[in-house]
């Protein structure tokens, strides 16, 4: 396949190590000798590597050019930059000459252990990259620095404190001498020992040259010409085309009627049956399509059939009401004994409708299975997993590593291409014509019916007020199928509320669930905050002020709520018909965010004409993508909190497309969103997911302010606002 | 199958394809021109737009037999020689695209609101572009870009 120079291909193990001339420089993690090898060495390369579990982050070239390598995905969030640029603050590298590409898809080289001590993974989820590689990344490229400085040292016989770096030039200041990095290769020599960089020995925030400043995206280029390679634009010789056809009821097993009939229409290769689906193998895309189209095709009941989205929320206020408790997710104090001492208890019920990622690259993926079946090549845009191999080995019967993963840009994420069923079908397709390579295309229709979609859910929220008005007690009680899916974002430890108390109770229907951006977050924070707002609205106190109080012992929370109250002049007056609402979420990060709002009383339809949010996310590595972060966030939120809807009759998925599945047009945006960062030097935060749960609330807020009205189902449809309105 | 000769940013094309595909199929999969995009197969996202005889249009909905009659078409890979076009630089400038899956296609729209109109209001803008999804929500920054854009254009 051709290697475009503007595409940062992933290449294995064996290629990487071929690739171009130079000296890669390996830097071992924690206690291991790091390894310094020419690259044309190929045998010594990979002997080293069969003694040693090194990790190799960077690739430098006589000519001063660095390649360093980025181990998580890019799916807009900026990994391609962020990462590399963490490791050359350490390394004093000249920004400018650094080529970043991906890693080779190896956990137990490139993976992070920022999910849990001991382990080491590939998983771009839960907003976690920059926070889990920071560290990593960081002692990688002062030890990198290490090395080049004591080369220098050794070159010039000098002492190496006498030496400085900076932007890929070492000078020793006595001599008046200076080298670069690329005329040092020559003279690389490895150290005796390599110390384990401690926090300490690493540079202070103030003396940060890259990280925190204005650095352009690297793969943003790529991204206005046409070049960035998505998995859905590789192309290979003797590529053939796989589709699915998954019927509109999950769970359904499929009994195909017309199989002759298929086999016989043009280009049409193979049949592929599988429990939940029929796929067919073509010659080409649209051949593949029209077969898809003529496939007859009785499916079996399920577990989903009778199922009616809207009508089961009967059953989930009936489970609400029940009095013995489900799972508990967290809990301090005694809430029910809150209730016996307040002199007002408010309760509410909050629901939320099914959603969909609507990634804009509907799923695919390409593998190459070789002829005798015992290796593949997959190419593809995941957000990997805990099976860094994307569930390959399982599928072909054979060791992860004879599996090379090549990875891709991700034309969006949001949680669904952390799920590697994709990859996994296309697998099953191309064992069967191996040694030809398949691509596998999802169509839009298929991505959405056979989505996986944040779950529907039912918040009650009862909360307990003294007669001072100090809210005393808080119940949370998530009724909805999917665990964590659900109840995540229930914490409420930011405010001060003596007794506290969230559980989950677990409904089932056959649906298909996913982790969609922020997850739990965005339903329970729209309840948790709209409660705040309800209580504060009928105490007559000013939201802010209520909230001051609550965060009164988080004094970072309590920052970013001053910070949104100054920048969005909270207390100014507005004109006739508008209102603000606000909304504070925890993800990682601390956000609080302001909305203003107007409502049109003949359509029900909701204007946001601006947000602004101030964000504690710790350490920024790039401002600049952090606000994007920001804006897409708080643009994702408003898109799915006023229309974004998945609803099912009888098991059946009543949306197709963006016919009928809305996401926010250009014509509905705000005229602006502001973002305050605050300057912090803690370990960095995730952003990813701190803004889109601010937005339910901050809308439901808003339109309480304005109206006296309640929202409490999202999306807030037209209808829902019309009905609120009369209500 | 038929055969088609397909005028492609400036060149020949051509190709040998099953009478009534989709332009779309036939730019990305016969072709190898993957800049142009499928999103939805159904013009409601807007990630296939291409230019027809200068008119922003979506491939996914164009059949291959009505194109072949001498048309100029343009993708995004010919938009410019180096990626150089005001609207692409202006795209660099405000750092637009987060996934850039949709850029392509926001691109080729915001170059042909530009070529009819250098300096669009924001209505303008929000009304010619309103076609083109963003999932990433990046669509104040691709306001900001055609703005700047149209600065560049509108002074040559």
């Amino acid at each position: 396949m051709k290697k475009d120079s503007k595409n940062s291909m992933s290449l294995n193990r064996r290629e990487f190590l071929k690739s171009g001339s130079g000296i890669a420089l390996f830097i071992g993690a924690s206690g291991l000798f790091p390894v310094l090898v020419s690259c044309s060495e190929n045998k010594k390369i990979n002997e080293q590597l069969e003694k040693h579990r090194v990790s190799a982050w960077v690739k430098l070239s006589e000519d001063g050019e660095l390649i360093i390598y980025n181990p998580a995905s890019e799916m807009g969030q900026g990994s391609m930059t962020s990462l590399p640029l963490i490791f050359a603050e350490e390394m004093d590298a000249d920004w400018s000459k650094v080529r970043v590409e991906f890693s080779p898809q190896e956990s137990d080289m490139y993976g992070s252990p920022g999910w849990s001590p001991d382990t080491k993974m590939m998983f771009t989820v839960g907003s976690r990259t920059t926070n889990s590689y920071f560290s990593t990344m960081r002692k990688a490229g002062a030890q990198a620095r290490f090395i080049l400085l004591n080369s220098a040292a050794q070159h010039w016989n000098v002492p190496v404190a006498e030496l400085t770096s900076s932007a890929s030039v070492i000078t020793h200041e006595k001599t008046g001498k200076e080298i670069s990095y690329g005329e040092l290769v020559p003279f690389l020599v490895l150290p005796d020992a390599i110390p384990d960089f401690s926090e300490e020995q690493l540079k202070q925030v103030k003396d940060f040259r890259l990280i925190g400043k204005t650095v352009p995206r690297t793969e943003i280029p790529a991204k206005v010409d046409g070049t960035a390679q998505f998995a859905i634009d590789v192309r290979l010789p003797n590529m053939v085309y796989g589709v699915l056809e998954r019927g509109n009821l999950h769970g359904s097993k499929p009994s195909l009627l017309n199989e002759p009939e298929i086999l016989e229409l043009e280009g049409v290769i193979k049949i592929v049956p599988f429990d939940y689906a029929i796929g067919i193998i073509a010659n080409n895309l649209e051949l593949a399509l029209k077969a898809k189209s003529l496939l007859k095709i009785d499916w079996s009941t399920s577990q989903a059939t009778g199922f009616n989205s809207e009508e089961i929320y009967d059953d989930y206020e009936k489970i609400a009401n029940r009095t013995e408790k489900g799972s508990i997710v967290s809990e301090k104090g005694d809430f029910s004994n809150s209730l016996k001492s307040a002199s007002k208890i408010y309760t509410a019920d909050f629901k939320n409708d099914y959603v969909y990622h609507a990634q804009l690259e509907p799923l695919n993926s390409v593998i190459q299975v070789s002829e005798d079946l015992q290796h593949a090549e997959v190419w593809v845009g995941s957000q990997q997993g805990f099976d860094t191999k994307l569930g390959v080995p399982g599928v072909l019967g054979i060791p992860p590593e004879n599996v090379n993963v090549h990875l891709q840009f991700l034309g969006g994420g949001f949680g669904r291409r952390s799920m590697s069923d994709f990859v996994e079908e296309c697998a099953v397709l191309a064992k069967e014509v191996a040694p030809k390579p398949v691509k596998l295309i999802w169509t839009r229709e298929d991505d959405l019916r056979y989505g996986t979609y944040r779950p529907q859910s039912l918040q009650r929220i009862t909360a307990a007020v003294d007669a001072d008005g100090t809210i005393a007690g808080f119940s949370h009680v998530v009724v909805g199928d999917g665990g964590n899916l659900v109840a995540s974002g229930v914490d409420n430890s930011h405010y001060a509320i003596k007794n506290q108390l969230a559980e989950w109770r677990e409904t089932t229907h056959g649906i298909r669930l996913k982790h969609w951006r922020s997850v739990g977050h965005g339903p329970n924070k729209f309840a948790i905050e709209s409660m705040i707002d309800e209580i504060a609205f009928d105490q007559k106190i000013d939201p802010v002020v209520l909230r001051r109080n609550l965060m009164k012992e988080a004094p970072k929370a309590l920052a970013t709520l001053e910070k949104v109250v100054e920048i969005s002049n909270w207390n100014a007056p507005l004109p006739e018909g508008r209102a603000k609402g606000i909304s504070f979420v925890e993800h990682g990060s601390l956000g609080t965010g302001v909305c203003e709002i107007s409502v049109d009383r003949n359509t029900g339809k909701i204007k946001v004409h601006h947000f602004w949010i101030a964000l504690d996310a710790g350490i920024i590595v790039q401002p600049d993508n952090v606000k994007a972060q920001m804006e897409g966030g708080i643009m994702m939120g408003i898109s799915s909190v006023l229309s974004e809807r998945i609803s099912i009759v009888n098991g059946q998925i009543q949306q197709s497309n963006f016919n009928d599945y809305s996401l926010l047009r250009m014509e509905d945006i705000p005229d602006s969103i502001e973002i305050s960062l605050l300057e912090s030097t803690n370990h960095p935060e995730g952003v990813g997911e701190t803004a889109t749960p601010m937005v339910g609330g901050a809308i439901a807020n808003a339109f309480l302010k304005l109206t006296g009205k309640h929202l409490r189902h999202m999306p807030f449809t037209p209808e829902r606002v019309l009905e609120a309105l009369r209500s | 199958m038929a055969a088609y000769k397909l005028e492609i940013n400036n060149q020949t094309h051509d190709v040998n394809v099953e009478k009534g595909t989709s332009l779309l199929w036939v730019l990305r999969e016969h072709l190898g021109l993957t800049g142009t995009k499928y999103g939805c197969g159904i013009a409601q996202c807007g990630a296939c737009t291409i230019h027809i005889d200068g008119n922003p249009m979506k491939a996914c909905v164009l059949s291959v037999d009505d194109f072949s009659d001498g048309q100029k078409i343009t993708t995004i890979e010919g938009l410019s020689k180096d990626g150089d076009h005001p609207v692409q630089q202006a795209w660099i400038e405000k750092q637009a695209p987060q996934c850039g899956y949709c850029h392509s296609g926001q691109i080729m729209q915001a170059v042909a609101l530009l070529e009819a109109n250098p300096t669009p209001s924001r209505d303008e803008i929000k009304a010619f572009m309103n076609g083109n999804l963003c999932r990433c929500g990046t669509y104040l920054r691709i306001i900001e870009a055609i703005e700047m854009a149209g600065k560049t254009i509108a002074a040559k």
